[in-house]
Order: structure tokens, then sequence, then C-alpha cells
């Protein structure tokens, strides 16, 4: 891998993004996209929390996991430090940014199980990706993911002024359906830049 | 023990819960990653339903047994430290007799540790019930999730590559639906299972969102 970090930063947000090409952190983009508010404070949170745990998981895996050959364990080992890693995150901004906190530490605790927290790191341990590949992989997917649920939550709030949606298609379903359509518009970014 | 009596036994009605009503796709909306990224094949959906159904068992078996011992505080880190054993260990499995099917997979074998199923069953029943009724409890729901990935599997490989476990299943001349195979496909396919299932389980529609 020989890949600019720039290029894998672009790439992350826009044509392989993680929530529509990759398919990972599909519940929280769920549950999440009802709002418009709300998505862009969970996409801000997971960002932060990715730019935290990904170089965090490379020194580990990189330093310690391999010079060992315990990279078996290396599912554990990220789970933990991902677990870790939020749980040290909200207890500092509860005590030295309160407004912060208030602001989206309500958002912390559901994070770890974001599947694309562990995602990130579980494709920069497949990838090989060096340090500073992680690092913008890791910033590239939190914003791609933070995009892809606020855009789907502005459209699932122009879509309920409407609610002219089947009754057995409401909710999830027809968040599915946006999603695809989004999907299908964001391959027009593809070419833009290339990897792998 | 007659059949009539198997029927209205707490085990089974447990088991048939997760099993149908509360299908934990499109129902409980749990576990929808893998659902999408691994159902374009069928062989990765067998592989994958297989591995999930081993960890949500095990692991909600391993909880309820554990349920008087794990300080409450504490709980979801320990949910995690149990998956991520069983899940390492069905990743080993995959790596030593499946490689190709590993690799196809890639990393969402280590995903099932955040997969919501897990700590969903293990959260809202495991914690609280015996170890047998955990054990159903987790098969029912695991069960419902692999037969929503094989269901969404033969439909995109036969639509999509025109074969079905690898064997050419189309007619000549007929074109590969490219879209189906793709991320975008998976969407507008899980729509559609999410309607029918809805309406065939004459499930009560969600409310209008606000």
């Amino acid at each position: 891998m020989t890949l600019h970090p720039l290029v894998i930063l672009i790439a992350a947000v826009f044509t392989h993004n993680i929530a529509l090409t990759y398919l990972i952190g599909l519940c929280p983009m769920l549950a999440m996209s009802r709002r418009v508010d709300v998505a862009v404070g969970m996409g801000v949170a997971v960002t932060f929390v990715l730019a935290l745990t990904a170089p965090l998981n490379w020194a580990i895996y990189h330093f310690v996991l391999l010079p060992t050959h315990s990279e078996v364990v290396a599912f554990l080992v990220f789970i933990i430090v991902i677990a870790s890693a939020v749980q040290l995150v909200e207890m500092l901004t509860a005590r030295f940014f309160p407004a912060l906190h208030s602001s989206f530490g309500v958002f912390l605790p559901l994070i770890t199980v974001n599947c694309a927290i562990l995602a990130v790191s579980l494709f920069m341990a497949l990838r090989d990706y060096t340090f500073w590949q992680t690092v913008t992989f890791a910033i590239g997917s939190g914003l791609g993911w933070g995009l892809a649920t606020a855009i789907i939550a502005g459209i699932r709030e122009r879509l309920a002024l409407v609610g002219d949606v089947p009754a057995d298609l409401r909710g999830a379903g027809i968040t599915m359906v946006i999603a695809g359509i989004l999907a299908l518009a964001f391959i027009g970014f593809s070419g833009m830049v290339s990897v792998q | 023990m007659n059949l009539r009596a198997i029927r209205y036994s707490r085990p089974w009605r447990v088991f048939i819960a997760g099993f149908f009503k509360e299908n934990a796709v499109a129902y409980q909306l749990l576990g929808l990653c893998s659902v999408l990224a691994v159902s374009n094949k069928l062989e990765n959906s067998l592989a994958m339903g297989a591995g999930v159904t081993f960890v949500v068992t095990i692991s909600s078996t391993l909880i309820a047994l554990l349920r008087r011992l794990i300080p409450d505080q504490y709980r979801m880190i320990t949910y995690m430290i149990v998956t991520s054993t069983f899940v390492i260990i069905v990743d080993q499995v995959l790596k030593a007799l499946f490689p190709p099917v590993s690799a196809q997979l890639g990393p969402y074998v280590g995903l099932i540790i955040t997969n919501c199923i897990v700590m969903g069953r293990q959260e809202a029943f495991a914690i609280k019930n015996g170890a047998w009724l955990s054990f159903l409890d987790g098969l029912g729901s695991a069960l419902s999730y692999t037969y929503t990935l094989i269901f969404l599997a033969v439909i995109r490989e036969v639509l999509g590559f025109g074969t079905l476990l690898g064997f050419k299943v189309t007619p000549a001349g007929f074109e590969n639906w490219v879209v189906i195979t793709m991320a975008q496909g998976a969407w507008f396919l899980l729509a559609i299972f999410y309607w029918v299932f809805r309406r065939a389980a004459r499930l009560r529609p969600v409310a209008e969102e606000a």
C-alpha cells in the first residue's frame, strides 16, 4: 500500500463511504437519522472517537501484537481499547468541558457498539496501513459516516412532512430505500480517486 | 409430552418468538451491517450465519450462567470480552478450514463482536434468565438472522452472478444484474423484505415520526 494519505481521506468520505459502500455502522445510522442536528452531533462524536482509537490501535498492533506474534487476540485488544477510550473521553469531557459533554456526551456510550469504530481498526490491520494512512482513513470514515447519516436525516425530515409512506414500510423500511438511493447517487463520485 | 403441550411451553414460546415474530433483522433491526454486506453470495451467508449462531448461542448461555457474578456496572465490558473470545474462535476456524470464505468475509467476521444481535440478546434476555432459556432465545434470534441472510443471498447470487453456491443456474444469454450484488441493491432488497415480512407477520405499523 503506497497510497497517499490524502487520497485515502477523500476515498473514505466519498467513493468508499464506510456506511454506503462497506455497509458498516448501519444500526446507529437508522436510529440516529431522525433529525439533522442529532445526526451531525453523532457524526462529530464518531469522527472524534475514530481519530483517537484507530491510531491507538495502530500503535498497539504494530508495537505490541506483531512483535510478540499475538495477532490472534487482536479483536479482543481492539474492542477493549475502544471501550476504555470511549469511557475515558466521556469522563474527561464531563469533568473539563461540561458544555461540550451536555451537547454530544449523550452519544458517547452508544459509540462503543457502533461497528464503524471497530471496523476501521480491523481494516487498518487487514490493509497494512501506515500511521498517517490510518489517521486519515479514520477521520475520513467518521466524516463519511456523518455525512451519509446527516443527508438521510435531512430527507427523512422532509418526508415526515409529506407523510405518504405505505404503513408497513414506515420507519426503518423507508430509511433503507432512502439509503439505497443515496448510495446510488454516491456512485457518481466513483472514479474521482482510485484505491485498490 | 404431546405436541400441544410443547407448543404452549415456555421454552418453545421463547424460541419461536425470536425465530419468527421478532425476526432479528426485520423486527428488531439488529445485525444489519453484516446482513447487507455478506448476503451477495450464498456461501458467505452460510458461513456468516453459522458463525453468528455459534457466537450468539454460546455467549448467551455463558452470560446466563455467569449472570449472578457479573457486577451491574461492568455488564457491557463483560459481554464484549466473552463475545470477542468466541469470535476469535470462529475467525481462526474459518481461516484454517475455509481460507477463501475467510478472505471474502474480511473484517465482517471480526464485526460479529459489535453485531447488535449478540449484545442485544445478552442484555435483553440472558442477563435475566436461566441458561437453557437463554440458549433457546439466542438460537431463535440467530436462526432468524440466518434465514434472512440465506433468503437475500439466494436472490442476490442468482440474479447478480447467475450462480448458486458457485454453480451456474441461469440460462445462457442471461444478463447479470450487477447492481443487486452491490450495496445499493442490498438496500432495496432488504427494504422489500422488511415490507413483506411486516405485512406477513401482521406487525403494527411504526408510528409516523415527527
